[in-house]
């Protein structure tokens, strides 16, 4: 049977589908109107299989392995298999640690080739299209195939769950390829965080370099804790060790979809706002009336966060 | 031991935008006259985590390894100043602008052809087209097991051992030699060619060769670069429309602000 699905492949967080994998199953019933949709599971157990097919999976290829992790050679081997099987038109991942990697490789062992980091997809003349920044997100291309499958790594804010209990799909087993391990973890570190999940977040809170110093980050949080927000930060204060880097928002950091977001110190250099574009809302708090920033922000204050963010805090909480 | 780093001269990614102008008819980027080419930052992190652990082996010979225009020579030198003892550039023009796919291919063809090889080291994408496909083309193409992201990389005997950034955290893991380790900005900082670095490096072997030297035709060149078309290239609009908080003080201004976001229901 010829099939021309497209094909998601699965992470978990919780032993439960991430909402990045969420947002892809509904952009994959977007731009496959009238297709299939496929999910790959590579996890413990097929527990998350019925809200693949709950989000938009017709069939979810379930491969049993020894952990939800991402593993590279693993997930590599059953999905190349897969794919050579089913022939999808596309292999969508989400642009995470694991869909970075997995992404690339598969695209070679393919001979296809890769779209990765996208914040954009379509459907043009019956072609898939798909748009990603470059040159420090100051660029956007548009790309498409002339291999199949057509492989992209896409990023938060792309496409929208939708969710439906009544759905219905199968579970497909996939027996785990033999696989020649040649590496292998030996340890996870997360970093521990008593604040919310930046992905997660409805508000966030960042800064960047403007803030002069950590304790910059600490009026951020004293904000955040008003705003039940999340706080992060651009790159300049990771890499000089103010923040610990996993709060790093950008291009090479974490993508983050809020609908409000607060710029502080930021000068919207085109590699942070890769990872902060698709925020509903900008706010933008720099003492530079020039900087980048107030061109991507909704709002605006001209000012020192110094005095602008303890004002603004009495402001929130004054009703 | 022998390390092969990757290394792409690129425009100076710190400069400002405005020293790049999008040829959307062409599709290309076009830097403006005098816009400096560097090497990409990521693949100086890749080269100073060969300098690392060559310094804690003892010893290494380390290669650096580029596909570019002839003017790349010049980022090969900064690799050879930087501490490098050897340079290849893949020239050709058959691989001008051939993106990451046939890249990879040219610098596995060009790996192919040095003394074995131990190690192989990239930036974790090239800050230019920010894709981060060719470090794990080269190792799927030479089929060596590949670690990405990686901030810290140690070496006992055979045995890699590389702690891999992971969005809220990080993992480490192990490998036996030969791998591909794709290197990211977490590594820190890397160091600057000292004047005597910089004066050995006058002396040091840099080799050119085009695309037939390294075995590999305009046809098998173009049949990769093929697959992934670039329909538009485009600078965003942005909307420009920013509504700035009127105030005699920040007080005043926090103030509208709260008073505006709560208008909105954003908060």
């Amino acid at each position: 049977m010829a099939d021309t699905a497209i094909l998601i492949v699965a992470e978990l967080r919780d032993g439960a589908a991430s909402p990045l994998t969420r947002d892809l199953l509904g952009l994959a019933r977007e731009l496959n109107a009238g297709g299939a949709v496929a999910a790959v599971l590579l996890a413990r157990s097929s527990a998350a299989a019925a809200d693949l097919i709950a989000h938009g999976a017709d069939r979810v290829y379930f491969c049993e392995v020894a952990e939800d992790e991402y593993e590279g050679e693993v997930w590599l081997s059953s999905v190349e298999h897969l794919a050579r099987t089913i022939a999808p038109r596309a292999v969508l991942v989400g642009h995470t640690p694991a869909g970075a990697d997995l992404g690339p490789r598969l695209a070679f062992r393919l001979n296809t080739a890769v779209a990765t980091g996208c914040v954009g997809a379509a459907v043009e003349s019956g072609k898939l299209t798909f748009t990603r920044p470059c040159y420090g997100g100051n660029v956007r291309e548009t790309i498409s195939f002339a291999s199949a499958p057509a492989i992209a790594t896409i990023k938060a804010g792309v496409g929208s769950a939708q969710a439906d209990a009544g759905r219905r799909g199968e579970i497909v087993p996939l027996i785990p390829r033999e696989v020649q391990r040649r590496t292998r973890v030996i340890a996870r570190e997360r970093d521990a965080s008593d604040g919310k999940r930046l992905e997660d977040a409805k508000v966030v809170v960042a800064g960047g370099r403007g803030l002069d110093g950590p304790e910059g980050f600490r009026v951020l949080e004293d904000l955040a804790r008003v705003l039940g927000a999340a706080v992060g930060s651009s790159r300049v204060p990771c890499d000089l060790g103010w923040v610990p880097h996993s709060w790093q928002i950008g291009l090479t950091g974490r993508t983050v979809t809020p609908d409000l977001y607060f710029a502080v110190g930021i000068s919207g250099a085109g590699h942070h706002m890769a990872g902060c574009g698709n925020a509903k809302t900008i706010v933008a708090i720099n003492t530079d009336p020039e900087a980048a920033i107030f061109k991507d922000a909704r709002f605006g204050i001209v000012g020192d966060y110094r005095k602008v963010v303890p004002a603004l805090i009495a402001a929130l909480k004054t009703t | 031991m022998h390390i092969v780093v990757c290394v792409k001269q690129i425009p100076n990614p710190e400069a400002a935008f405005s020293m790049l102008k999008v040829d959307e008819q062409a599709k290309k980027v076009v830097p403006a006259a005098g816009l400096q080419l560097l090497m990409s930052p990521f693949d100086e992190q890749a080269l100073e985590a060969a300098l690392r652990i060559r310094e804690s082996a003892g010893q290494a010979k380390i290669t650096a390894v580029s596909v570019g225009p002839d003017s790349a020579r010049n980022t090969l030198k900064h690799a050879l100043a930087m501490g490098a003892d050897e340079a290849v550039l893949v020239s050709d023009a058959a691989l001008e602008d051939c993106g990451s796919e046939a890249a990879a291919l040219a610098l596995s063809h060009a790996i192919r052809q040095l003394d074995a090889v131990d190690l192989v080291l990239t930036g974790r994408q090239a800050a230019d087209w920010d894709a981060g496909i060719a470090g794990c083309g080269i190792a799927e193409l030479l089929d060596l097991a590949v670690i990405t992201f990686a901030r810290k990389l140690e070496l006992a005997g055979t045995t890699l051992r590389v702690e891999r950034v992971l969005a809220d955290g990080f993992e480490t893991l192990e490998t036996e030699l030969p791998a591909l380790v794709t290197v990211s900005n977490e590594l820190g900082e890397p160091r600057k060619p000292s004047l005597r670095e910089t004066m050995r490096a006058a002396r040091k072997p840099l080799a050119v060769r085009s695309a037939a030297d390294i075995g590999l035709t305009a046809t098998d060149i173009e049949s990769v670069a093929t697959r992934r078309v670039r329909e538009r290239l485009y600078v965003p609009l942005k909307s420009g429309v920013c509504e700035l908080m009127a105030g005699i003080d920040e007080a005043a201004q926090a103030a509208a602000l709260a008073h505006a976001l709560r208008e909105a229901r954003l908060i």
